[in-house]
């Protein structure tokens, strides 16, 4: 998954892929070579006392040391660009990507998901592409490098490398390994704690009305207690890494140390390749142990990659047609034939053998209890979802074969949930249409009975609406979103239970003047209450997916059980008082 | 020149272990170090302070700790003069070999003088060599035998320390965690409505969360860091004070590189962290009205606001990242530079027998070792300074005002009747502006008293009152003849059953959550109060039963379903005073008819208040208030007040006449007022 998905997407980017292993490698070729020459200081500068080869020596040394750390910041520039790109890119990706999604789609993933998804796994793998570029790829260079150097310093402490290098490997290896399902485990145990807290601030009044203050305490200390267990346990491990290392890496020093000195007093080696070869060692060290720590970060990074590619990989179950049907004159009208929706994975369909004709001029109203599908029926509509059989049309053309752009023209749709989004009151209500013009803005604000509200707000049209419109209460959102849908417009309105924040009064008034104004339209309104719906044309009573009738109020009431009973629960409501 | 490493192992500047939990929707992930978003504390001091008094109860650990780290710094920087011992012992023996046998160092120094190679002679002079003598491996191995258990000893302290700091780590953010709780407890309810919950979450979780991080990977290398620089200084300066200069002048140099860096790239992480939080609130924006950019096909305009954001965040972020990664190089290059320099310098002196081999070499390490701690308490100081901002928002919370304490000698009703009295009541949630003023009303044991009103009228609140979630601005209110204020709080509450507007369940099973507030209820009395609020019939069509677990997506359970279950709760607590904040909004109306009938049930012969949108609900109360602008205007049973002919006979008119809506226009937060 990791490797496909960097393979992906790091294609475009070879060119500086491959400058940054060059500049790695000359980087690390000339921090390789500086204990080299620091051993010639030694052999034929110290030992002979010949100061004037320290000193163009040592020159030499700063040109080198000059090169590298102009190669090691090239190599940062072209890897931060590379990774900070990649991230770029696979945000793109992702985005487009959803944006193709269905409804269906988006309640598989849901809406937290896909957005964690599309920022934090990003930048999670994005920091591993951003870490490869800048150390692990002078990690093997380095170790490789090293090993060279030090064989050719001295062949005869080869064995040293053999040994130090697996030893370090397989210590440092083996604590990592097992602190990486504690770290899983404390992420678990993190979202534990975290979610007895969020309980607690969302029912607090609960919580001290029904006095279980010390419940609560303890619910906490127990996920308290299991979160500090797992990070004691974490972190136990990790104070192990650094002394063990610390250990071999001079328990190997010393062991160079001890056995060149053997060799240097049998002339086998010079004094100053004992020394290189020291430095080479730690540094193969030092390189083995940082691609060591590095690879910490990659269990962490696959998962996230994974949970990029299921979005990646996942196509839309609703797409645009491939060749689109001939564009037909707007009318509105709606017509479902034998619709059958079916969720994946679900035993029973959600909506079955429903049919039924939507005129322009007439309002259909859909009823039944929640769950019943009222809501996925109007769904269909927008192509939100596709029917898993049977047809919906609009204007007598299948909606899968109408070009989508067409479709949505035709639609105005107020959801359950009035969603609004960032920026003002004007530029929500153009989403209906980017080109309506105040006047038409505020002709939607006055039927959908918000201008009093607006024209309250500091700036009228231009008030600036916070993320969700949480700067609005919830019957002040409700009729934004049904002024949005007015604007457009449209020659089907689809109404999904829009009224239910509204006080009495003002649905009253909002009615009266939406009637007029959706005279022509194709109305479809979802409501729980027979009394918003009684005077409708043509009322579909939903059970369980099935139209169970199909009317208007006065023969439902005559010949549809189940609409007889929703108006019976509802009158006994009214008879209790 | 060899180079045993003895400090910590080069960590990579910004990349700290991947970080164990990622608090927060933008966890830290392994930006770590450097990559915090620039959250500053107002007063880094005293909050630095506070946070590490809070280390105190561990104060054994902690004093263990400190002694542990100067025993292992301590012997990890002697190392490297040994090991410097031992090249002096080699060299000298290589010199030695050179050597005829038999004469004196003198003689051969003098020797070399006269052969005109004065400076070996003093190289000479200045090693210890036996001429004809090789190395002296007796005394190389006890050097190096000692380098062992100096090293031994190190780690082995190093470990412990780490051991002993983690658990003393551990435990304070345990003790910070719970404070917090606690602390959640004892605060006014008004706290809550002033502060927004997702503020107030993130506090709790996200700070939280960075404080125990930034303890965790500071603590240890800090203190570790800073001791070693102390002790590396001290034995730099006891070696040889002209390379000591040499050596020192690599940390001003180093200081002033790294500030610069950094002063640069906090800037950029700045634009780095504004611009994701920018392109966050755009994505999280376009997924979660999807299906209205679908239906408006706002896709294409949608996307090019993105592609914006998302070439800005890139950009922002290149440069925070190009530029924090300068650190490295800049550091391994000032490295170099010493390096080279106390070789050249060293070499001299070496030439001139004014320093031994073995005293560069040890050198070397010691200007490694010096450079390297510096870069990591440079690369931590961001870090740093976002724990302590983040303690400080923690602080904050736990130094919050609480609500009045319970009185010392609390009082109790003698008889349980559920006789509620308010007295003159007044109350404001705003100083300005009074909501409740002079209210004075009585409900007597037995009786349903229904609250209407339009929204804001102060409904609500008046039952906030009477669970004392609130303290009064005047008057009094009593239940059974005791001040509720002389009581407490947790005697009051128990008497008292409540159903809220929004059904609060917890993550558990349906079993717990109809037992909540009623630990001790047997699994009859679970199954009776289930039963008799409906709650049975669709539990049992469940597969699992009463073990259902209630998640947050709760989608195996209805809203309506939900509703019962708090009624079931309320039930099983066996309350003398009701409380019942209608929340009907989004149920069907057949599974309102019976969460109608169970809180008729639960309401027999207990004193109620009932909070009323719908007026339908309520006709049978035995006292009906009306409320206005948080005044009582019309008081009396249905009938009396129909014929009055008032707001009351206005308002039923309005749902009668017109259509029954579902009016769930929710009274706003007391705040919002």
């Amino acid at each position: 998954m990791l490797i496909g998905l960097l393979r992906t997407y790091l294609r475009p980017y070879k060119q500086p892929l491959l400058a940054v292993v060059a500049l790695q490698l000359v980087a690390t070729m000339a921090s390789l070579y500086l204990p080299s020459l620091n051993a010639h200081i030694i052999d034929n500068g110290v030992i002979t006392g010949d100061t004037g080869y320290i000193l163009t020596t040592g020159a030499w040394m700063l040109l080198v040391t000059l090169v590298q750390i102009g190669c090691s910041a090239s190599a940062v520039y072209f890897g931060a660009r590379t990774a900070m790109a990649f991230g770029r890119d696979v945000r793109a990706g992702l985005f487009s990507r959803v944006g193709e999604f269905s409804a269906r789609e988006m309640a598989h993933f849901g809406a937290p998901s896909l957005i964690t998804r599309n920022t934090n796994d990003v930048q999670q793998v994005q920091m591993l592409v951003m870490m490869t570029c800048t150390m692990m790829v002078s990690a093997p260079i380095m170790c490789v490098g090293g090993i060279i150097m030090a064989l050719r310093q001295d062949l005869g402490l080869s064995w040293l490398v053999v040994v130090s290098v697996p030893a370090l490997v397989i210590s440092v290896g083996s604590i990592v390994r097992r602190m990486v399902p504690q770290f899983r485990a404390m992420q678990t145990r993190l979202d534990g704690v975290n979610r007895v807290l969020r309980e607690q601030l969302m029912g607090i009044r609960v919580m001290r009305a029904f006095v279980s203050e010390r419940e609560e305490t303890r619910r906490f200390g127990v996920a308290n207690a299991d979160l500090t267990a797992t990070a004691l346990r974490a972190g136990r491990l990790m104070v192990l890494i650094f002394p063990t290392v610390m250990l071999i890496l001079n328990a190997s020093s010393l062991a160079v140390l001890w056995f060149g000195a053997g060799r240097v007093d049998t002339g086998q080696m010079q004094i100053g390749s004992l020394t290189a070869f020291l430095m080479y060692l730690m540094q193969i060290l030092m390189s083995v142990m940082m691609a060591t720590f590095m690879a910490i970060m990659i269990p962490r990074a696959a998962v996230c990659a994974e949970r990029i590619r299921d979005v990646l990989d996942t196509r839309s179950s609703v797409l645009p047609p491939i060749a689109a049907a001939a564009d037909v004159p707007a009318v509105g009208e709606i017509e479902f034939t034998d619709v059958e929706m079916r969720y994946p994975g679900a035993a029973t369909p959600v909506l079955r053998e429903v049919s039924f004709r939507a005129l322009p001029g007439q309002t259909t109203a859909v009823i039944g209890s929640t769950g019943a599908g009222k809501t996925t029926l109007v769904s269909l509509v927008p192509r939100l979802f596709d029917a898993t059989g049977g047809a919906v049309l609009v204007d007598g053309v299948d909606v899968r074969d109408m070009e989508p752009e067409a479709l949505w023209r035709r639609i105005g749709l107020v959801p359950q949930k009035a969603f609004l989004f960032t920026g003002t009151v004007a530029s929500n209500l153009r989403y209906g249409d980017p080109d309506a013009d105040d006047d038409a803005l505020w002709e939607a604000l006055d039927v959908a009975q918000a201008r009093d509200f607006v024209e309250a707000m500091p700036g009228g049209l231009e008030a600036p609406i916070t993320q969700g419109g949480s700067n609005l209460s919830g019957g002040q959102r409700q009729r934004l979103a049904i002024a949005r849908a007015l604007v457009r417009r449209p020659q089907i309105y689809l109404f999904d239970d829009s009224f239910s924040a509204l006080d009495l009064a003002t649905d009253a008034r909002l009615r009266a003047a939406l009637a007029p104004r959706t005279r022509e339209a194709t109305v479809v309104i979802v409501a729980q209450r027979v009394s918003t719906i009684a005077d409708a044309d043509q009322i579909i009573v939903l059970e369980d997916g099935l139209v169970a009738g199909k009317g208007t109020h006065d023969e439902l009431l005559a010949t549809c059980p189940t609409y007889q009973e929703i108006v019976e629960s509802q009158l006994s409501l009214q008879e209790a008082a | 020149m060899s180079t045993p490493v003895t400090a910590a192992p080069a960590r990579p500047v910004h990349a700290p272990p991947p970080r164990p939990a990622g608090g927060g929707p933008f966890g830290r992930g392994p930006m770590g170090g450097m990559g915090m978003p620039a959250e500053k504390a107002m007063t880094f001091k005293p909050s630095a302070k506070r946070l590490l008094r809070r280390l105190s109860p561990e104060r054994g650990r902690v004093a263990a700790v400190l002694v542990l780290a100067v025993l292992s710094v301590s012997f990890a920087v002697a190392g490297p003069k040994l090991l410097g011992r031992a090249t002096d012992i080699i060299f000298a023996g290589v010199l030695g070999r050179r050597l005829p046998a038999g004469i004196t160092t003198q003689q051969a120094a003098d020797a070399a003088r006269a052969a005109g190679h004065g400076n070996i002679a003093d190289l000479l002079l200045g090693s210890g060599v036996v001429p004809g003598k090789g190395i002296d491996f007796g005394a190389l191995s006890t050097v190096l035998l000692w380098a062992v258990a100096l090293y031994l000893a190190a780690s082995v302290f190093s470990w412990l320390q780490g051991y002993l700091l983690n658990d003393v780590v551990q435990h304070t953010v345990l003790r910070l965690r719970s404070d917090v709780e606690d602390k959640l407890h004892r605060l006014p309810l008004r706290y809550f409505d002033r502060q927004p919950r997702g503020e107030l979450l993130s506090r709790v979780t996200n700070d939280i969360d960075n404080v125990s991080q930034t303890l965790q990977q500071t603590m240890s290398q800090l203190l570790t860091s800073l001791l070693t620089v102390v002790g590396v200084l001290v034995m730099m300066v006891v070696i040889s004070p002209l390379l000591a200069v040499v050596a020192l002048v690599s940390i001003p140099l180093s200081v002033f590189v790294t500030t610069q860096i950094a002063k640069r790239s906090q800037k950029l992480f700045v634009a780095q962290w504004a611009n994701t939080g920018k392109l966050n609130a755009h994505i999280e924006e376009a997924f979660t009205g999807h299906e209205l950019v679908t239906v408006f096909g706002r896709q294409r305009e949608v996307q090019q606001q993105f592609e914006a954001r998302n070439e800005a965040l890139y950009k922002a972020s290149f440069g925070a990242q190009f530029v924090s990664g300068l650190i490295m190089p800049s550091m391994m290059f000032i490295g170099n530079l010493n390096y080279v320099l106390i070789a050249v310098v060293g070499g001299l002196r070496v030439a001139t027998g004014s320093l031994s081999l073995g005293d560069v070499q040890a050198f070397i390490q010691y200007s490694r070792q010096f450079t390297q701690p510096l870069t990591q308490v440079a690369s931590m100081a961001n870090l740093l300074q976002s724990g302590v901002a983040s303690a400080e928002r923690v602080f904050q919370l736990l130094d919050a005002e609480e609500q009045e304490p319970d009185p010392a000698e609390p009082e109790f009703p003698t008889d349980r009747h559920g006789r509620v009295e308010f007295e003159h009541v007044s109350f404001r949630y705003e100083p300005d502006q009074p909501l409740i003023d002079d209210l004075s009303l009585v409900a007597e044991p037995g009786q349903t008293v229904a609250i209407v009103g339009p929204t804001g009228a102060g409904k609500t609140t008046l039952v906030n009152l009477v669970m004392r979630f609130y303290e009064l601005d005047g008057g009094r209110i009593t239940l059974d003849g005791v001040d509720i204020t002389a009581m407490r709080r947790e005697d009051l509450r128990s008497q008292i059953g409540m159903v809220l507007q929004d059904t609060w369940l917890f993550g558990g099973t349906i079993r717990d959550n109809i037992a909540y507030g009623s630990p001790d209820a047997t699994e009859e009395q679970i199954h009776a109060a289930a039963e008799a609020t409906f709650v049975d019939r669709f539990v049992r069509s469940l597969p699992d039963g009463y073990d259902t677990l209630i998640n947050e997506e709760a989608s195996n359970v209805s809203v309506g379903e939900k509703q019962l279950i708090t009624i079931a709760r309320a039930f099983l607590s066996e309350p003398s005073l009701l409380i019942l904040d209608e929340a009907t909004s989004s149920v069907d109306t057949r599974t309102e008819l019976l969460v109608q009938r169970a809180m008729s049930a639960l309401r027999a012969d207990r004193t109620s208040f009932v909070i009323a949108h719908r007026l339908s609900t309520i006709r049978d109360a035995d006292l009906i208030l009306v409320m206005e602008a948080g005044r009582i205007v019309e008081s009396g049973t249905h009938d009396e007040l129909l014929d009055a002919r008032g707001a009351y006979y206005r308002l039923y008119n309005t749902q009668f006449r017109g259509p029954v809506q579902n009016d769930a226009d929710q009274e706003p937060a007391p705040a919002a007022r």
